[in-house]
């Protein structure tokens, strides 16, 4: 056993009795200790939902990026984001391929479009809440499904292949009501041409909410009008042996009305332009921190509590000789095992939110580091909720042990 | 034979300014090692306050204190708590037993504090409530003690880590007479260690006989000493 004491060599071992006493402190008063969990479980359910939320559109905004590996992009000047389309003025492509050091290049076209919902059959309601049709905004892809397939991806029903037939098209079976459709081989029109559903896939929706419909390089072209030599961008892979940054340097020189990005740059511009500048983001993080301010001014206020509760023990055990440290690791051992119990029930009632929302629009997401991070902040926090605790504490005089 | 605890010509003002007040007086004081001094004296004499800085608790304004061969002049307030931490024992008048732990875990509390491995404490703490009879409330808490019993582990608390000075502040005023001539029995029979002397501060007169030396404190000056009968086994003089 150790002491707390500047003067004890003993004082880097573990002290036991500080850890006993702070433990029993703490189930001494079982009320208390129920207010501080909620405090913290309150607290850890919060940050948690609010952090799997910013994940989880980080994670939606740039979901087709992710299943895209180009090294570098050829977007057109002042593109904010991958949902945030326009048309390069053309010709490109040749311009790309000619310059060293490119080995591939893949050309989408990524443009809003207007969805017509159409009834199954002439006289039937459309497959929407209302039953009636009418249109809504959607946004096309439109890549080289024979080169690429890559996109669209969760594929459950159809194929890539089916969607080289004639006006194919993929859709989310989550935009199934929004869209007017039910299954494969329903009917629309994009942008007044007719499609049919070829494909269908499982759990790819957009941050904007609008529904991304997936088709070929050539129909999306045809859909949204584009020149056949046109697309929104292109997406270089560098062959084997070049250097990435010096064939983005050359492919700038040989395209002045475009930007050539990485594939990194163009995933953090599409993220920081919808989290940031729409502030989206920002209203997740501060509703985060706004819930670890309520977790540290509820522990604070128990724990201030029950140390006022045991003002007496604290100022026996000064009395005692106890150090200043010692006084501090037992509240501190306080606070940390209020954290730890705290985060575990937090962490398990988060998960249950997180099934609970699992099949929804709303895309929750706990990782790891998140699980991890969150731990060490629950700490951070029922510390921090300590120091007033910690200052009513040592500031005690010993002396008054004698006047009880 | 030397005093393990000498205090000399303490003084202590409390309060500032116009209220100041002077409650001691130029003190001088020594514990002999194997005896029970009895420091008497009504309300307001400055008993409490010397106790204070006799435990190193408060500092005095004027004087010396010495503790064995440390000296406590100067030292700020962590070296004063390392110095009572090492060398001070107390017993308090209302116990002062922490009620979230055990007889045994208050005395392994003591123990921790003055550095005892945690690997001896057990069987320490154990041995400490065995000599004041408590080995069969080892594992109670404090809320299922009696009074005289509280005040045993208390003294037990006191006597761990043996240190050389016991300080007791009224340790009988809140038992029946019983428990209090029990727990005078028991911290009587704790002074027939050469190496430790003990301070009793109180007002019980029935406490008188267990005395080895009585040390009278009025208006915050020593009035009278008196050198009590010896114990059997105690090598003092008669008075």
């Amino acid at each position: 056993m150790s002491s707390a004491s500047g003067s004890n060599p003993a004082m880097a071992k573990p002290m036991p009795m500080a850890r006993k006493l702070a433990y029993r402190n703490l189930f001494h008063d079982r009320m208390s200790l129920f207010v501080t969990l909620v405090g913290i479980v309150f607290s850890v359910v919060l940050v948690a939902v609010q952090c799997g939320l910013y994940l989880g559109s980080a994670a939606r905004i740039t979901a087709v990026l992710d299943h895209l590996d180009g090294d570098l992009w050829v977007v057109p000047v002042g593109t904010k984001s991958f949902d945030d389309p326009s048309l390069l003025p053309g010709r490109e492509k040749y311009a790309v391929l000619s310059t060293p050091g490119v080995g591939t290049v893949d050309e989408l076209v990524v443009s809003f479009a207007l969805w017509k919902k159409l009834p199954r059959e002439t006289g039937v309601r459309c497959a929407t809440e209302s039953g009636l049709c009418g249109s809504t905004a959607s946004l096309l892809i439109g890549s080289d499904t024979h080169t690429n397939k890559s996109l669209p991806w969760d594929i459950i029903k159809g194929s890539i292949d089916d969607l080289s037939a004639p006006n194919a098209v993929a859709v989310d079976s989550s935009y199934f009501m929004e869209l007017g459709v039910r299954e494969l081989g329903d009917r629309a029109e994009v942008n007044h041409m007719q499609v049919t559903i070829r494909a269908v896939t499982k759990g790819i929706r957009s941050f904007t909410t609008l529904p991304y419909v997936f088709t070929t390089l050539q129909q999306a072209r045809m859909m949204v009008g584009a020149a056949p030599d046109q697309s929104s961008y292109m997406m270089v892979r560098v062959a084997p042996g070049h250097n990435v940054a010096d064939v983005r340097a050359a492919l700038q020189d040989r395209l002045p009305d475009a930007e050539v990005i990485s594939h990194q740059e163009f995933h953090d511009r599409s993220t920081n332009y919808w989290l940031f500048e729409t502030g989206a983001g920002t209203a997740l993080i501060a509703a985060a921190v706004l819930a670890v301010i309520v977790g540290v001014v509820v522990v604070a206020q128990t724990l201030y509590a029950s140390t006022k509760e045991h003002l007496n023990e604290f100022a026996t055990l000064r009395a005692l000789g106890a150090s200043a440290g010692f006084i501090r690791k037992v509240i501190l051992w306080q606070a940390v095992l209020s954290a730890i119990m705290g985060y575990v029930m937090g962490i398990l009632l988060s998960q249950v939110v997180i099934y609970a929302f699992k099949d929804s629009k709303l895309l929750i997401i706990m990782t790891f580091n998140l699980a991890w991070g969150l731990l060490v902040l629950t700490i951070a926090m029922c510390v921090l909720a300590a120091v007033s605790a910690i200052f009513k504490v040592v500031r005690i005089d010993p002396a008054v042990v004698f006047s009880r | 034979m030397e005093p393990i605890l000498e205090a000399s010509n303490i003084v202590k003002f409390l309060g500032a300014g116009e209220a100041e007040v002077k409650v001691l007086k130029g003190v001088n004081l020594e514990l002999m090692p194997g005896e029970l001094t009895l420091l008497m004296g009504p309300s307001g004499s400055g008993k409490t306050t010397l106790l204070s800085i006799l435990g190193c608790i408060l500092t005095p304004s004027e004087g010396t204190l010495r503790i064995g061969p440390h000296t406590a002049t100067g030292l700020k307030a962590e070296g004063l708590a390392d110095l009572r931490r090492k060398h001070v024992g107390f017993v308090f008048q209302s116990y002062n037993l922490v009620p979230t732990l055990t007889a045994t875990e208050n005395v392994m509390l003591a123990l921790d504090l003055r550095g005892t491995k945690l690997s001896d404490a057990p069987a320490l703490a154990a041995e400490a409530l065995r000599k004041v009879g408590l080995s069969h409330r080892a594992h109670a808490y404090p809320s299922k003690l009696s009074g005289g019993e509280k005040q045993r582990v208390a003294i037990a608390r006191s006597l761990a880590g043996s240190p050389s000075v016991i300080l007791a502040d009224e340790p009988t005023a809140a038992l029946d007479g019983e428990n209090g001539r029990a727990v005078m029995a028991l911290l009587s029979e704790v002074a027939k260690d050469k190496g430790r002397g003990i301070l009793v501060v109180t007002h019980d007169h029935r406490t008188l006989s267990y005395a080895d030396r009585l040390i009278r404190i009025e208006d915050g000056k020593i009035v009278g000493r008196a050198r009590r009968r010896a114990r059997p086994g105690n090598g003092a003089a008669a008075a």
